[in-house]
């Protein structure tokens, strides 16, 4: 009995370790190894340099700028993201009209705006990028956001937005709040339906006004889905390869101004052929991105609210 | 536990503790705000969902427009419906060999992804040996590593890999679709066994049934709704990967649906045949909408159970 558990254990686990060993946790210790090499790829011609391409890169100005991208992205992004969630999903849970003798409801219709609202969540960001690729289309008459200004007597805003240095950085960055506004509205909407009624009743009932009753109940007892969903949201903030890659005028541009990191270190590998160099900026991200999820554990922490 | 009730003993404060006579002015005049309050707010939550749908039907009525008219008339709807997008993309732009691509690759890793991540999940969460912890940590780590930062090895261990090339090749894609995905499947799978509960499995075990026979023909069974999310999860993440593919699958016989249509949208920028990519993006994209239009509820929940690990 005994020796047939074991066999059955190792049986069962020894695929799917083979496999997350050999992709995934191999080339987690490589990453570092050839961070601290000089090499193009060529079998065997991997040089040791130590930490040299670190130092390369705490000098190099195109990465500086492209992780400033980046930070903006990472501070910016998330807030947006999240207070328009917070706000719809408190809209669709709780701000609603009284109606059939409940004192709180939602808006009427809140599961086909969900249902509505978490549809970029499920395509691909590929297509996203070019959906929005067209939205931002310079032309007067081609472009979709720049016909629809110039149909409603707009037309001193047409912009030729992703061309424009000084916000294509913001164009990029709305569509990654358009993108995932959906899915926090779903998110808190979740942990909304779990606050008891009798909470906001008596609130209510005491002479409090929705604003009263957002931020003195639904946010305190929220904060820690808050918190989680910012760190998620910090991460994909510090990704953005797709978006940037399909949409911005040659890549990262116009003039480099909406370059991120993933894709600097996506052309110095796969065109520059810099492996070891590009491993350092991986290896930076890591950094980077541990840094932030600490950062944002440590300040954002609160007590607890049990309910 | 002290603060909890808090909150709620603070709001009449917060209120301005109004007297029993102040108390249903204040509640009248909360309803009068609150109608305009939610005039406003009805309003941005139809603005957003204007706002997101929009582009959405764009993609679907302009893949039957002609791609002069997408571009001179964005907003305008087809004069009459080019169905000749549909097959020009399926047939002239490679989406037809692109969707079969994608259906292989990620038939293939969502399969292998709940076989795998079920079978270490449930002896994770049913058995005690030593390393157990260890082997379960070691999984759940890979949530955290920034994927950006193992393409470069991974590229190599690819390239290199004993025996048989794997980049560009189905079995490659897949084996990594499986190992990227194992660490939430595993991690999903482990605690969904744990709220089983035992006495069934046990009832099977003392019938004879081997440990094998137990997970497959009792467990599984019951952990159906488990593989249902997880399954979801994966199947959405898999078909819109765009990154794994972009590095590990450079030969464009084997082009899977997302890079496939970013590498055409790239070639052409502004120009080119747009109602051919619109009815690309819908191919594309159906698979998905069906998903999402059937299992609305399960396709929320799973994604964002994703998002709280």
């Amino acid at each position: 009995m005994r020796h047939g558990k074991y066999r059955f254990i190792v049986g069962f686990l020894a695929l799917p370790l083979l496999i997350y060993a050999i992709f995934v946790i191999s080339p987690f210790v490589q990453a570092f190894q050839i961070s601290t090499t000089e090499w193009s790829g060529l079998r065997g011609t991997a040089k040791s340099i130590g930490l040299d391409n670190y130092g390369k890169l705490l000098h190099s100005d195109e990465f500086w700028n492209a992780l400033k991208h980046n930070v903006i992205m990472l501070v910016l992004v998330p807030i947006a993201t999240l207070a328009l969630g917070l706000f719809f999903a408190f809209m669709l849970n709780v701000g609603g009209r009284a109606r059939r003798g409940a004192v709180i409801t939602g808006v009427r219709g809140a599961s086909f705006y969900k249902f509505v609202y978490f549809f970029p969540q499920v395509i691909s960001i590929t297509i996203i990028s070019v959906i929005w690729f067209n939205i931002y289309n310079p032309d007067p008459h081609d472009g979709m956001l720049n016909s629809l200004l110039g149909a409603l007597g707009l037309d001193s805003l047409q912009s030729s937005w992703l061309g424009e240095r000084g916000i294509a950085l913001a164009c990029i960055m709305v569509v990654m709040v358009w993108a995932n506004v959906g899915f926090y509205v779903v998110l808190f909407s979740a942990a909304m339906a779990s606050i008891p009624r009798e909470i906001y009743e008596a609130s209510l009932l005491d002479g409090a006004n929705r604003l009263h009753t957002f931020f003195r109940i639904t946010l305190p007892l929220l904060w820690d889905t808050v918190q989680t969903g910012w760190v998620y949201m910090g991460i994909i903030a510090m990704d953005a390869f797709a978006l940037v890659q399909i949409m911005s005028v040659n890549m990262g541009g116009p003039d480099g101004a909406t370059d991120v990191v993933p894709l600097r270190l996506y052309q110095t590998a796969f065109r520059d052929s810099q492996f070891g160099y590009a491993a350092a900026m991986g290896v930076a991200m890591l950094v980077v991105t541990l840094l932030f999820a600490v950062l944002t554990m440590r300040f954002a922490r609160r007590e607890r609210i049990e309910f | 536990m002290t603060t909890q009730t808090n909150p709620v003993e603070k709001l009449p404060a917060a209120g301005g503790r109004p007297s029993a006579g102040r108390k249903n002015a204040g509640t009248s005049r909360g309803r009068a705000e609150g109608g305009v309050l939610n005039v406003f707010s009805h309003g941005m939550l139809v603005v957003w969902a204007l706002m997101v749908g929009m582009p959405l039907l764009w993609v679907l009525w302009s893949s039957f427009k002609n791609s002069g008219d997408i571009l001179t008339t964005p907003w305008s709807l087809p004069d009459k419906l080019h169905f000749e997008n549909w097959v020009n993309a399926w047939d002239k732009a490679n989406i037809g060999k692109m969707f079969l691509n994608t259906l292989i690759v990620v038939g293939g890793s969502v399969t292998g992804t709940m076989v795998l991540g079920s079978m270490a999940g449930y002896v994770l969460a049913r058995f005690t040996f030593p390393g157990n912890r260890f082997i379960y940590y070691l999984f759940v780590a890979g949530m955290s590593f920034p994927v950006f930062m193992l393409v470069i090895p991974l590229f190599f261990v690819m390239r290199d890999f004993p025996g048989i090339p794997l980049l560009a090749t189905y079995q490659g894609l897949i084996a990594v679709y499986i190992a990227y995905s194992l660490p939430f499947t595993v991690f999903f799978m482990t605690s969904f066994f744990r709220t089983l509960p035992t006495s069934v499995a046990e009832a099977a075990m003392i019938d004879g049934a081997s440990h094998a026979r137990t997970f497959f023909q009792v467990m599984l069974p019951m952990a159906k709704p488990g593989l249902i999310s997880v399954g979801i999860f994966n199947f959405l993440g898999q078909w819109n990967q765009y990154l794994l593919p972009m590095v590990l699958n450079q030969d464009e016989d084997k082009y899977v649906l997302t890079q496939g249509l970013a590498n055409i949208a790239l070639q052409q920028g502004y120009e080119g045949d747009w109602g051919g990519l619109m009815a690309g993006m819908m191919i594309a994209m159906l698979p998905v909408l069906i998903v999402y239009f059937i299992f609305q509820r399960q396709v929320q929940a799973g994604l964002t159970a994703g998002a709280i690990k």
